[in-house]
């Protein structure tokens, strides 16, 4: 707490004497909390994501997020290994980006070896003809493509395949986004180590076998999406399956496997 | 400064253009001809033709029968507007204003032109020996007014330079048809003995104007220089194209930017002030030591916005060697669309969205080029691989739907790839199956479905798709090509389920 304090004092004097004056009253403790919580969000650059598309309906896997948003105008990091994995993370990634997009957005669609599968996209409720497919021969061009769409406004999502980013290259995306307030999803395949990046998320998906004792057949699909790591929120891990009417989460209390709570301040 | 004009007469235009084309043709004689109430008539003819007495307005028919071996062509209508406008737009190397003057003859304005060439007569033997060199038959005349030029070029019997001043003299003997009058006209000044222009020219205006009306004397004044007459110059399409020339050899980088963004500025407010947009600009550098470095960008949709071409020529300056320096710096637009303002000012939010995203693919297209750009829209067909075709541009839109009700799998290998499987009966999904070295045990499937090869387009078996999953929960779209009633039929892998 005092470190809090002192970090927002060197910010701004008055705010200290205020919350010097005011720290006595217990009633007024929680307003202030809050009110240091929101500089100190002010302070890591994490803005409240506009109130049209807060919902995604991911339900329980949003209150791991600061505010209980999944946070647009950010770069989130996705890591997959195995072909499989890559293919339920592409299915998670366009099942949010169907979210994002809603009605009118499009989206950039950045990579080197492409595999998507246009005419799939209208089971997460996207039009293809909105996804821009733009296929690079080197990594490098990628990055750089990446930035520069996610500089672009007029973009709701941009979408880069690319295995290995440096932090420092990923400062440059996240001062990009900051200035846009475009979504990035990055998708990691195969990197050659977890380095940190300065990502508001990294997500890791995994597909479940489908468990119905009754029904034949392969049913909806089911991810283990576990977020290892998230800027001011929760790290956790949740089954879902996606339908028709959107993420449905597999009994949250079994499931549900808090991973322990990293400091931020 | 008096007027100087130069009319030139092609006697046969259309048929010296044929013999031009087709060499073969030049000892032969030919007409072109077209019907006209029912028969076929003589529109032009060549010399060789017309020295057997054939000549324009004869019934084919009766030209056959002076001269057998008369060959017939059809008439293109308009054909010698054509080739007028183009040789009035050739003679622009003579003078700036030269105007075509129909059927066949073509009207330069040569005032302050012929000292170039030391003189007048200099003028017109080049200006004719070109001509004649092409192919073209001509008669020349030169004078104050067009309309002592288009009478001397006609009915002209010596010298076809007439000296300033000398209409008068120069008109007196010629024929009335010399005044480009029409037939009536000369057919009844004819009947009256006045066979010379000298003999009615002092007439009394009243006297004139009451027998054969106002053409007669307006044609005279204006072959007199009395009354003015306006020319229509044949203009070349301007060029979308600046130049900057600089005073020194220029060899910085910044020094080109600053040529290149004020190019920019000139070029996209002539396109503004046009209504049009870009979609191709080039950029030459032309280097004192005669070599001309150059750089081209292209747009995805027309564009006149200066800071954003600059920024799709910023990415390829690096590209120009100045070596000793450049001189002269030319910025080109080849290839220009119509762009209105209107709508830009009334589609404000959509356009200014689609006018971003074009830009930001430019930017793409110029760095990686516009073959790695794909956009795609649903196809009218079952077989995977065609289910979807690429977008050809950045608004066109789906003719038909998505289908969304059979899953469809997330990744989708470019090539199907073979699988060893072990399958319990056949139109079983397989038990387990063998890829890339790793087995699977398949725990759940659905399917079959049936996709038949479509045989308009290409030969080739059904494939029967299964969707599988195996004991890890990974998903796959497997398929078995062809029916178990002959051989054994192949398994493969097709793509990924989320």
């Amino acid at each position: 707490m005092t470190l809090i304090l002192y970090k927002c004092s060197n910010h701004k004097p008055m705010e200290r004497a205020k919350a010097i004056a005011t720290i006595g009253s217990p009633s007024n403790k929680s307003g202030l909390i809050q009110q240091l919580q929101e500089e100190v969000f002010a302070l890591q650059r994490f803005r409240k994501p506009k109130s049209e598309v807060s919902d995604l309906g991911l339900g329980p896997i949003a209150k791991a997020f600061p505010e209980s948003t999944f946070p647009t105008g950010a770069v989130h990091e996705f890591i997959s290994y195995q072909t499989p994995n890559a293919a339920a993370t592409s299915g998670f990634m366009i099942a949010l980006a169907g979210r994002l997009m809603q009605q009118h957005g499009s989206c950039l669609w950045i990579s080197t070896r492409r595999t998507l599968y246009p005419p799939s996209l209208k089971q997460y409720g996207i039009d293809a003809a909105r996804v821009i497919c733009i296929d690079l021969a080197k990594q490098k061009d990628v990055l750089w493509a990446v930035e520069e769409a996610l500089k672009c406004q007029s973009l709701t999502l941009v979408i880069g395949e690319l295995s290995e980013i440096s932090f420092n290259d990923s400062r440059r995306l996240q001062l990009a986004v900051e200035q846009s307030n475009v979504t990035g999803l990055l998708h990691r395949y195969n990197p050659r180590s977890e380095n940190t990046l300065a990502c508001a998320a990294r997500w890791k998906i995994a597909s479940l076998a489908s468990d119905h004792p009754t029904l034949p057949g392969v049913g909806f699909s089911r991810w283990h999406v576990e977020l290892s790591k998230v800027r001011n929120g929760r790290p956790s891990a949740w089954d879902i399956e996606w339908s028709k009417q959107g993420f449905q989460h597999l009994s949250p209390q079994e499931v549900a496997t808090e991973i322990q709570t990293r400091k931020t301040a | 400064m008096s007027k100087r004009f130069v009319s030139i007469w092609f006697r046969h235009l259309t048929t010296d253009w044929l013999t031009r084309r087709r060499p073969e043709l030049k000892d032969v004689p030919f007409v072109f001809a077209a019907p006209e109430r029912g028969r076929m008539v003589v529109k032009a003819v060549n010399p060789i033709a017309a020295a057997s007495g054939i000549s324009t307005g004869m019934v084919v028919a009766d030209g056959r029968a002076i001269l057998p071996s008369l060959q017939v062509f059809d008439d293109q209508h308009g054909k010698d507007i054509t080739l007028l406008t183009a040789l009035a737009e050739w003679c622009i190397r003579y003078t700036p204003i030269a105007a075509i003057d129909p059927p066949d003859g073509l009207i330069l304005d040569a005032s302050g032109c012929t000292h170039l060439w030391e003189g007048e007569v200099p003028y017109l033997k080049d200006l004719l020996g070109r001509l004649k060199a092409f192919g073209y038959t001509v008669r020349p005349g030169m004078a104050d007014t067009v309309g002592c030029a288009w009478a001397i070029a006609r009915y002209g019997h010596l010298n076809p330079v007439i000296e300033p001043g000398g209409q008068v003299e120069a008109l007196k003997l010629l024929p009335p048809a010399a005044l480009r009058l029409d037939t009536a006209t000369t057919d009844r000044l004819e009947k009256l003995g006045l066979t010379e222009i000298g003999k009615f020219m002092t007439m009394p205006r009243s006297a004139l104007r009451r027998r054969f009306g106002q053409t007669l004397l307006s044609q005279l004044d204006k072959a007199l220089g009395q009354e003015i007459e306006m020319l229509t110059p044949v203009k070349p399409i301007e060029a979308f194209l600046e130049r900057l020339p600089s005073l020194e050899p220029v060899r910085t980088a910044t020094a080109i930017e600053y040529a290149l963004r004020e190019l920019l500025d000139k070029l996209c407010k002539r396109l503004t002030a046009e209504e049009k947009g870009l979609r191709k600009a080039v950029f030459k550098c032309y280097r004192i030591d005669n070599i001309i470095q150059s750089i081209d960008i292209g747009t995805a949709r027309a564009s006149r916005n200066a800071a954003h071409l600059f920024k799709l020529f910023e990415i390829k300056i690096g590209q120009i060697m100045p070596a000793l320096g450049i001189e002269l710096f030319v910025l080109e637009a080849p290839v220009v669309e119509p762009l209105s303002s209107n709508q830009e000012a009334i589609w404000n939010f959509s356009y200014n969205r689609q006018k971003e995203l074009a830009e930001l693919l430019d930017r793409i297209a110029v760095k990686v080029g516009m073959h790695t750009i794909h956009r795609y829209l649903p196809d009218e067909h079952h077989w995977p691989e065609r289910s979807y075709k690429e977008a050809k541009s950045l608004e066109e839109e789906a003719t038909t739907t998505w289908q969304s009700e059979l899953p469809r799998p997330v990744h989708l290998l470019r090539d199907p790839e073979l699988i060893d499987v072990t399958v319990a009966m056949p139109d079983y999904p397989p038990i387990l199956f063998k890829h890339k070295g790793n087995l699977h045990r398949i725990k759940k499937a659905d399917g079959p479905e049936r996709i038949e090869q479509e045989w308009w387009i290409e030969q080739g078996l059904y494939r029967d798709y299964y969707c599988v999953e195996d004991e890890k929960g990974a998903r796959y779209w497997v398929f078995r090509l062809g029916h178990y009633r002959s051989h054994e039929p192949k398994w493969f892998i097709h793509g990924f389920f989320a």
